[in-house]
């Protein structure tokens, strides 16, 4: 009777053994799993949430310098300060898109680094400032981060890009041909009915600076002063550009979306006490001037 | 591991379901608020600028 027993009890130890090392292995492959599982949902949705308040901040600071009568690009011209003087990570201008939507608008903020980029699109220090000559560049998160440019590849030729500074709305147009909607070539026109002054620039043109272009992450060309046009400084650029980066195709980072713009027309900007527009150029949802 | 835990949780059941969400919350905040953003830019694919 106890031989049996014993003899029943070793080979369930045994086995006992074995279960527990494929059970461990088991509950550590679930647990991997679902961390793994749990970084995907703190990519698309919970960096969303950090970056709101994050951007929110950058907003709310913005208007009350407007409100102030500060103008945080001035300190650009500050001398001696150059442009390296705008503290990375903070507002400089605010973005509208109207084609991502009436209510699309995000502050723009000083540098690219990563801690700059949580917080909204992110202008190139080295590149031009909003209205400046030369090309106005900025970087955006696709997914994640408040996904300010998760649409950028719905943009077509014609499509503003409004920009807004302290004094000044920017109204920049895609590049592209607005009648076959062709982005890949190098044209400038605006949808009938729009308000165009200023042409877009011959330098550009003669660049063959495309509305849109997917290029490597090495491709720096894409945000000089004449975008793809290496031997053309910042001082000798004719044209006022504006080009948006992100990355490509989504939820990757194998390449880079890259949308070109030129000043299409700007509009003098009054503000209110509260720092905010008094009125919306007509590019704008309820637009006026 | 979990098993482990478990057994090793004071308190009836009640109270033991209740420790093991606590326990489930706390490793999650730990994740989302320290791990994960510590981690990240140490990846590649958040990455949206060109090099200049």
């Amino acid at each position: 009777m106890t031989e049996n027993v014993t003899r029943r009890r070793a080979p369930q130890r045994r086995s006992s053994a074995a279960l527990t090392v494929v059970r461990g292995l088991g509950q550590t492959l679930i647990t991997i799993g679902l961390i793994i599982l749990l970084f995907v949902v703190y990519e698309v949705w919970v960096t969303n949430i950090f970056a709101h308040f994050k951007q929110q901040k950058v907003e709310n600071d913005l208007v009350q310098e407007y409100a102030q009568g500060k103008d945080p690009l001035a300190q650009a011209t500050l001398p001696g300060g150059g442009q390296q003087s705008i503290p990375v990570g903070t507002g400089i201008a605010n973005l509208y898109i109207p084609r991502l939507g009436d209510d699309y608008h995000f502050a723009i903020v000083q540098g690219t680094d990563d801690a700059s980029l949580d917080k909204g699109p992110g202008h190139y220090v080295n590149s031009a400032l909003p209205g400046q000559k030369g090309d106005f560049a900025v970087a955006g998160h696709r997914v994640g981060k408040g996904e300010p440019f998760l649409n950028l590849d719905q943009l077509q030729p014609g499509d503003a890009v409004v920009v807004e500074t302290k004094d000044t709305w920017y109204i920049y147009r895609v590049f592209g041909d607005v009648a076959t909607k062709d982005l890949s070539v190098s044209a400038a026109g605006a949808p009938a009915g729009s308000v165009v002054t200023s042409p877009a620039p011959d330098q550009a043109l003669a660049a063959k600076v495309v509305g849109r272009e997917i290029v490597p992450p090495s491709d720096g060309k894409v945000i000089l002063p004449v975008p793809n046009a290496p031997n053309v400084s910042q001082s000798q650029a004719t044209g006022y550009l504006m080009t948006l980066t992100t990355c490509h195709p989504k939820f990757t980072a194998d390449k880079r979306m890259i949308v070109h713009a030129y000043l299409a027309r700007t509009v003098a900007r009054t503000a209110g006490p509260d720092g905010k527009a008094a009125a919306l150029p007509k590019e704008l949802d309820r637009g006026t001037i | 591991m979990y098993t482990w835990i478990w057994r090793h949780l004071p308190g009836n059941l009640s109270v033991r379901i209740l420790q093991v969400i606590v326990l489930i919350l706390i490793v999650c905040a730990l994740l989302l608020f320290i791990v994960f953003p510590w981690i990240e830019p140490k990846l590649w694919f958040t990455h949206v600028t060109v090099q200049q």
